[in-house]
């Protein structure tokens, strides 16, 4: 092949006015890790009620499972169109003009789209967890007088995730990978930021590999952090409904 | 917004499925059904008695599925020009198009999570089937095409009808090589029209009712099959 290999490129000055390319790409693996970690604090905090809401049944569930249909069945590029283009129309005035000129507006735009969008994913998690959860664990909390908020606080949701901890960590993967869209709508996340580092130098390749190996280790640690999570939630003697692990011994 | 124009939507939506559609519809196909293949071909080199080639698979599928599918289509976008002079010995990189980049690209993304289906699919059948074809006579090859994989395909059908439906809902992502897609004709009609709303709330309405008919289906076939493995079992 003939491509000319210049690896000084990541110590030169970058045009945006970043001291170096390097640095160029770590401050759009930031943005990255920005976005990701806002967007699944969002989706856990939607997701968490959505999946106990589909539990409750009623006309609750019927809304949240609407929820995750609208939510899933649409491309998530389509979804950030709708919150960038279409939804600062909907918004009164002053609001307006703010989400159209305020230069965090795609950040904040786009975040609160992947947020929603994975809080669907996270909603249907929480509820095969809780419906993994053995029947005689609600009845018993029920029958030593807990009342539902507290039978769900103190006795479900801590069981539903443990359970839902492996599937929680290959979706913060996703919300990492999934944050690489906000650059259609501006954001320079690290994606973006190799794009950008190609335009301006040309050396495409040390771009992208760089930020290939970015990506893999914001996943390394992602993966590293949730194992620790996971061994410190471990109870004694408990077996997990979904994988059937022990959690003892070992 | 001021009223909301239905009249843009009527005038364009020939041009949004006879361009834009077809063109999202051709690119699930084909590196859906090529990905598929490829897939198959990962999961059997994944499970190779050569630990080299076992662990190269791995590290293919591996680092696929942990990379953004649009830094992936930059990736081939850039890297197949190099390649293809390579080949030809040309003097310059070959530009091949963003169509036919973008018909690799999925293919090979797409051969990475469909390498992993195939191979829980692959596990799903007990091994006293390999061995009991095997104790009949049949090679490996054959107790693999004739015993093991159709038993395979069964199960993992439901999971390929879903892996198809994200794979329909990714192509949009084709927007970032400049490509029409449906969702590229509408935001190209609504930019032209000064319509984005009206286009882009269109557009995701008929992709939720694809994916969602879809997926009602992909449901239906995951209910059999848990009834046909509940009969098996009985």
């Amino acid at each position: 092949m003939n491509y000319h290999w210049n690896w000084t490129i990541l110590s030169a000055p970058a045009p945006d006015g970043s001291p170096t390319y390097l640095l160029m790409l770590l401050s759009g693996a930031m943005t990255t890790v920005l976005v990701a970690a806002c967007a699944a604090v969002l989706a856990i905090l939607l997701g968490v009620p959505l999946g106990i809401a589909r539990r409750i049944g009623g006309p609750i569930a019927g809304l949240a499972a609407a929820y995750v249909e609208v939510f899933r069945n649409i491309p998530l590029l389509a979804q950030m169109f709708l919150w960038y283009f279409v939804f600062p129309e909907l918004l009164p005035m002053g609001l307006q003009t703010l989400a159209k000129q305020s230069s965090h507006a795609p950040f904040v735009l786009g975040t609160l789209s992947l947020g929603l969008y994975t809080a669907a994913r996270i909603c249907e998690q929480v509820r095969s967890a809780l419906g993994a959860i053995p029947r005689g664990q609600s009845m018993a909390g029920l029958a030593l007088g807990l009342r539902p908020v507290q039978l769900y606080r103190y006795v479900l949701l801590p069981r539903a995730f443990r359970m839902i901890v492996p599937t929680l960590t290959s979706e913060f993967i996703s919300i990492v990978k999934n944050s690489a869209v906000l650059l259609t709508i501006g954001v320079m996340e690290l994606t973006a930021s190799a794009r950008a580092m190609q335009e301006f130098s040309f050396q495409v390749f040390e771009a992208f590999l760089v930020a290939t190996a970015l990506y893999l280790s914001i996943n390394f640690v992602i993966v590293a952090l949730m194992n620790l999570v996971e061994r410190r939630l471990v109870t004694a003697g408990v077996v997990d409904g979904i994988s059937g692990r022990r959690g003892s011994q070992k | 917004m001021i009223g909301f124009d239905v009249d843009v939507i009527i005038r364009s939506i020939g041009y949004l499925f006879r361009e834009g559609l077809t063109f999202t519809i051709f690119l699930t196909a084909f590196a859906g059904s090529l990905g598929f293949a490829f897939g198959v071909v990962l999961a059997l080199l994944r499970n190779s008695r050569s630990a080299s080639v076992r662990w190269a698979a791995s590290a293919y599928v591996n680092t696929i599925r942990s990379l953004p599918l649009v830094l992936v289509i930059f990736w081939i976008f850039f890297l197949v020009p190099f390649i293809t002079q390579w080949v030809l010995g040309s003097a310059r990189p070959v530009s091949i198009g963003p169509v036919w980049s973008a018909l690799i690209t999925f293919t090979l993304f797409e051969a990475a999570y469909f390498c992993e289906i195939v191979r829980a699919g692959l596990n799903s059948v007990p091994s006293g089937q390999g061995e009991a074809a095997s104790a009949l006579g049949l090679n490996r090859s054959q107790a693999f095409m004739f015993v093991v994989f159709p038993q395979a395909i069964r199960n993992m059908l439901p999971v390929l009808l879903t892996q198809f439906i994200i794979l329909f809902q990714d192509t949009s992502l084709v927007y970032v090589v400049s490509i029409t897609d449906f969702l590229g004709a509408a935001g190209k009609v609504g930019q032209r029209d000064g319509r984005l709303a009206e286009m882009y709330i269109f557009s995701a309405i008929v992709y939720f009712v694809i994916c969602f008919t879809l997926s009602l289906f992909a449901r239906r076939l995951q209910a059999r099959s848990l009834t046909n493995l509940a009969s098996a079992h009985a």
